[in-house]
């Protein structure tokens, strides 16, 4: 039997042929392989998001995903311990935190926290990390409070630094911490600490360091004397003021102001009883004189 | 002066394309043949391969290239080596370029293509000039190789190869490079090999036909004698026989120049006809008997060797018919030894007698055929062997054999072709600059 079916022509025709050689183009193949399942992902994806409904069926799906995942019970934070604070600074931080627990910790903002723990007056430094265990765990610097300064308002503590601390509600609460005062007095807190430590003979006569024109510092002792520093070098100054009382027993005598502003000739301004006594002995011996 | 403009600027358009196509690094040869097409893709990566060491000369760019897609197809379409049936021919072409590009896994654009049919004819061409400078420049040679004397070789011809065989200076004549040589009077030899235009266009119209880009022709008896002579053979001389399925080219070289070609209008294909004319059966089943049980030198033993020739009739007495090699060599072997007789005629014509050395090669697909290499001595002279194409890097075991020494010559041709004619400037005379100098004269004389 002769097969009717023509014979099988092994020649491709003129179109396979143009398409075979188009698909051996390096261009082509680079883009068949590459281009065209990107371009097609993207058409497809570009498609789908086209619709409004679909985009927000989708972020809704994916912020529901978030919050089950955010919510499970390995993520919550459910209680919060202050450490090394006082009791008052530890309340202070948690009326300033004020965070409802438990809270999923992806909505913990520990920089924040932190910030808002440091932005309080009495906390120097602050750590704020999530324990295993869901515990938020916040450690807390003090500051140290150095002097009492009297303001216009009333007496806060401040640190060595000069930042406020806390309000002090009377002098007698500290009274290991010097006093200082007037206008500026803050800023140069370290200059009144180290008044401090030099005026340590006369510890118990003195009773606070008054700030000047926000220059200069003066002593300020019981029976209203004081002695007045100069702008540069005001420990020298004070050291030799306390030198000469050491030796000459100068603050013993009725002296209400020392002046040592310019510290190579210090002038005393006496009291009434010494002046008197002064012009007395002046019109003594002139008398006795003539 | 025949050698037109319109020839020169075209083979070098081809001579161009042919660069740029190496340049880019992949070209496909095209051995567009009777019974088969096949295409070789060559890849010129820029490296060389030659194996380094003693007696190892130059290799004339046998290493540069490699073979990276090789297909064979049966041949449609085409009768004596020419285009007969142009839709059937593309077809083929497109098969065979499309299985060699798969093989390459790369795409060609361009081809170089040869021509078996087409009548070829050769001119051996003479011209001299005189030297202008000292000593021969390049521009002499362009103007001396302008000089030639073409024949009228007669309308509906295109010039395949013009390529300059000898040149002599003075007395002295054998010159392989004249330049820089001191002499007065410049002569060269030509050999210039013409074809049938329209076979050339069909050709050109098919490749176009398939998005290929022609970047070169040559003669198939030309290439079969690069692929198939050894240096030697070449530098000596010798004759290159191409038993080609329509055609049966001829060559011969001469201190490695072609100086003649012809073709005999007969091939394999003719002996398959006359097989299935006396034994009354179809062209394919006689093909296969040829190829299986052929022969041309018989032997008692053949007398012996039935052969079931098969049919597919229904008629069980015609269908069982069987036949001995004896009589199947009977058929055979006048068929074979007219076309080699009529090889020996154009030898003859040529004075391939007066040559110093009388070594014939056969190759091709018909050079195969069983006892050959005893017929033909008995014909064409003692020195005959059958030669096999150079070995190419990369070319398939299947891609061997003598059948494929055109397209390996191809591959040859393109990674090392011979001067033409055309690559060398022509003489401006000739062209478009004639005018421009006219006017340089006439203002060099009158200013």
């Amino acid at each position: 039997m002769r097969q009717m079916k023509p014979a099988h022509d092994p020649a491709p025709s003129r179109l396979a042929y143009r398409l075979n050689r188009l698909m051996l183009r390096p261009v082509v193949r680079r883009f068949l392989r590459y281009g065209l399942p990107v371009l097609a992902v993207s058409a497809g994806v570009a498609f789908w998001a086209s619709d409004q409904d679909r985009r927000d069926g989708a972020m809704d799906r994916i912020a529901e995903i978030r919050r089950q995942i955010e919510e499970r019970p390995e993520f919550m934070v459910r209680l919060m311990v202050v450490e090394e604070a006082t009791s008052d600074v530890a309340a202070d931080i948690r009326e300033v935190l004020s965070i409802d627990f438990p809270v999923s910790s992806f909505d913990l903002d520990l920089d924040g926290l932190q910030e808002a723990v440091e932005e309080l007056d009495a906390v120097a430094d602050a750590s704020v990390r999530i324990r295993s265990g869901g515990v938020l765990e916040i450690e807390v610097a003090e500051r140290k409070p150095a002097v009492i300064w009297r303001d216009g308002e009333g007496l806060r503590l401040l640190d060595a630094t000069g930042h406020r601390v806390a309000p002090v509600a009377a002098r007698t609460k500290r009274p290991d911490l010097p006093l200082i005062a007037g206008q500026g007095a803050n800023e140069a807190v370290g200059e009144a600490l180290q008044l401090f430590a030099t005026a340590m003979p006369i510890r118990n006569r003195l009773r606070g360091f008054l700030r000047v024109g926000e220059r200069r510092w003066d002593v300020v002792l019981d029976r209203d004397q004081r002695i007045m520093l100069p702008e540069q070098d005001p420990v020298t100054a004070l050291a030799k003021a306390i030198q000469l009382d050491v030796a000459q027993d100068l603050l013993e005598r009725d002296i209400t102001v020392v002046d040592f502003r310019t510290p190579h000739r210090p002038v005393l301004r006496l009291g009434l009883t010494a002046m008197d006594a002064l012009y007395k002995t002046a019109f003594e011996t002139e008398t006795g004189s003539q | 002066m025949r050698l037109l403009n319109d020839l020169y600027e075209n083979q070098r358009a081809m001579r161009a394309m042919r660069q740029a196509a190496i340049q880019r690094g992949v070209i496909a040869v095209l051995d567009v043949g009777t019974s088969k097409i096949s295409c070789l893709i060559l890849k010129f990566d820029g490296r060389d391969r030659a194996p380094q060491g003693e007696g190892i000369g130059a290799m004339a760019g046998q290493t540069r290239f490699r073979v990276i897609g090789a297909a064979t197809t049966r041949s449609r379409g085409i009768e004596l080596g020419e285009i007969t049936a142009v839709q059937e021919t593309e077809r083929a072409i497109r098969t065979a370029v499309q299985a060699a590009q798969k093989m390459a896994n790369c795409r060609v654009d361009h081809v170089i293509a040869c021509i078996s049919g087409g009548q070829p004819r050769s001119y051996g061409l003479a011209g001299q000039v005189n030297v202008t400078g000292d000593v021969v420049s390049e521009t002499d040679i362009g103007h001396v190789l302008a000089a030639c004397d073409v024949p009228d070789y007669g309308a509906g011809r295109e010039v395949l190869h013009a390529q300059p065989v000898n040149f002599a200076l003075d007395h002295r004549s054998g010159l392989i490079d004249p330049r820089d040589q001191i002499g007065q009077r410049l002569a060269c030899d030509m050999h210039m090999l013409t074809v049938d235009t329209p076979v050339i266009e069909n050709l050109i119209y098919c490749l176009r036909r398939c998005d290929l880009e022609l970047a070169g022709l040559a003669s198939s008896a030309y290439v079969s004698g690069v692929a198939a002579l050894v240096e030697d053979e070449q530098e000596l001389g010798a004759a290159c026989i191409d038993m080609g399925g329509g055609t049966t080219g001829l060559s011969i070289f001469m201190k490695r120049h072609m100086i003649y070609a012809d073709t005999v209008r007969l091939g394999g294909v003719h002996v398959t006809q006359d097989i299935s004319k006396g034994l009354r059966i179809g062209m394919a089943a006689a093909e296969r008997i040829k190829t299986f049980n052929g022969g041309v030198v018989a032997t008692g033993m053949d007398d012996r060797e039935m052969i079931e020739i098969g049919g597919e009739t229904g008629d069980w007495e015609h269908d069982r018919r069987q036949v001995s090699r004896a009589e199947l060599i009977g058929i055979m072997r006048p068929r074979v030894e007219e076309i080699l007789e009529d090889v020996r005629i154009r030898l003859d014509a040529a004075g391939f007698e007066h040559l110093p050395s009388q070594q014939i090669v056969l190759t091709g697909g018909a050079s195969q055929i069983p006892g050959l290499d005893t017929l033909a001595p008995k014909i064409l002279g003692q020195n005959v062997r059958i030669g096999r194409p150079l070995r190419v890097h990369g070319l398939p075991q299947a891609a061997t054999g003598t059948g494929f020494a055109s397209a390996v010559g191809l591959s040859l041709f393109a990674a090392h072709p011979q001067d033409e004619f055309w690559d060398f400037e022509m003489p401006s005379e000739l062209g478009a600059p004639r005018s421009l100098r006219r006017v340089v004269n006439w203002f060099a004389s009158n200013w």
